[in-house]
């Protein structure tokens, strides 16, 4: 954009503040890259292990932003078959959303006992929900889960720590916001729409 | 060096960057209170404060939107640092830095690290539109804390 030109002011000494040069940033800009690799024994992962396309989400589960998203990966994975793997990983903010560790907690215990991903879309499609823990628990008592132990990982925060370690991963990588997503690794700048995805995801 | 200024973050206080000698300063300029977006930049930085605050550094966000408006905004969106008011003359202190838009009369989204002597050791400009993250301010300390332990030893 023309308004970054005049943002570079010279010092006395002939040096700019702001370096490199506004104009000079945005030519050279580079998107930040996904600092964590993806991987199968830590990583949620849906779609072949080595699908020749990665698309990785750091989402928050009550962020209205992400829960506009899902419908759009899903539309991704539609397209892309067995190209792709999906990557979930977790970035709850909690200082904007009350309900957003819980939820992510309540997916990992659901993952302990191999039912991430239902969960995980039980979780986006009942969004409104998530301040009703029974709501998930009788989700997890149909998809025959051990009720008892989930809801005790949840209780004791026995998941919390990877969750913090998520977000802190996403945080080194560039995560801006949510959701924010990794194009084979380079994060996308565009709008988190499966059209916008599918291209990049194509071209890269 | 980073230039002086001096910003009110309330009312009847200023804050001024001096103050801060001896510890990291990070100075966020950005456009505007209240961008349309769940989680904006200043929100982020919020949640990240607690690594920021391991390297004992301090943040200071800066736009031109008045006193009333950031007080407001910040506490909405639970912000836990000062956010400072460049409303009077508008934008001196971001024209300073190189980090006003002039035709639209607004600060850039430019992110500056500053160590505890006030030299500016990293500077970031985002192009337009484009929420920086946190990984840049992060890594800047990082280096700033190498630098030190190699003039140290």
């Amino acid at each position: 954009m023309s308004g970054t030109t005049t943002v570079a002011r010279k010092k006395a000494t002939g040096k700019t503040l702001l370096e490199p040069a506004g104009k000079e940033t945005a030519g050279r800009y580079q998107a930040p890259k996904l600092e964590i690799p993806v991987s199968p024994e830590r990583d949620h992962i849906e779609g072949p292990l080595k699908a020749a396309l990665t698309l990785v989400e750091y989402g928050d589960y009550q962020c209205p932003y992400c829960g506009a998203a899902y419908p759009e990966v899903k539309k991704v994975q539609k397209e892309l078959g067995s190209e792709l793997r999906f990557v979930f990983r977790n970035f709850p903010l909690t200082n904007m959303h009350e309900h957003a560790m819980n939820a992510a907690e309540t997916a990992e215990a659901a993952s302990a006992q191999g039912k991430f991903w239902p969960m995980h879309d039980f979780l986006y499609e009942h969004q409104p929900t998530l301040g009703d823990p029974s709501v998930a628990l009788a989700f997890a008592k149909k998809l025959g889960l051990d009720g008892q132990k989930f809801e005790r990982e949840i209780a004791q925060h026995v998941y919390q720590k990877r969750i913090k370690d998520d977000f802190m991963g996403g945080v080194r990588s560039g995560v801006n916001g949510t959701p924010t997503f990794y194009v084979n690794e380079v994060r996308h700048n565009g709008d988190a729409i499966a059209k916008a995805l599918i291209e990049v995801l194509n071209h890269t | 060096m980073a230039p002086n200024f001096s910003l009110n973050s309330t009312p009847d206080q200023k804050v001024s960057l001096n103050d801060f000698r001896g510890q990291p300063v990070i100075l966020a300029f950005y456009p505007a209170d209240w961008s349309p977006v769940c989680t904006d930049q200043l929100s982020l930085y919020a949640m990240v404060m607690p690594e920021f605050k391991k390297f004992n550094a301090e943040l200071l966000a800066i736009s031109v939107d008045n006193i009333w408006s950031h007080l407001a905004f910040a506490k909405d969106r639970k912000l836990n640092f000062p956010v400072l008011a460049d409303f009077e003359p508008k934008g001196v202190v971001s024209r300073k830095y190189g980090a006003f838009k002039e035709k639209i009369g607004e600060s850039a989204r430019a992110l500056f690290v500053i160590d505890d002597k006030g030299v500016i050791r990293w500077s970031h400009l985002s192009p337009d539109g484009i929420n920086p993250g946190a990984d840049g301010i992060l890594s800047a300390l990082e280096n700033l804390n190498k630098a030190q332990a190699t003039e140290k030893s």
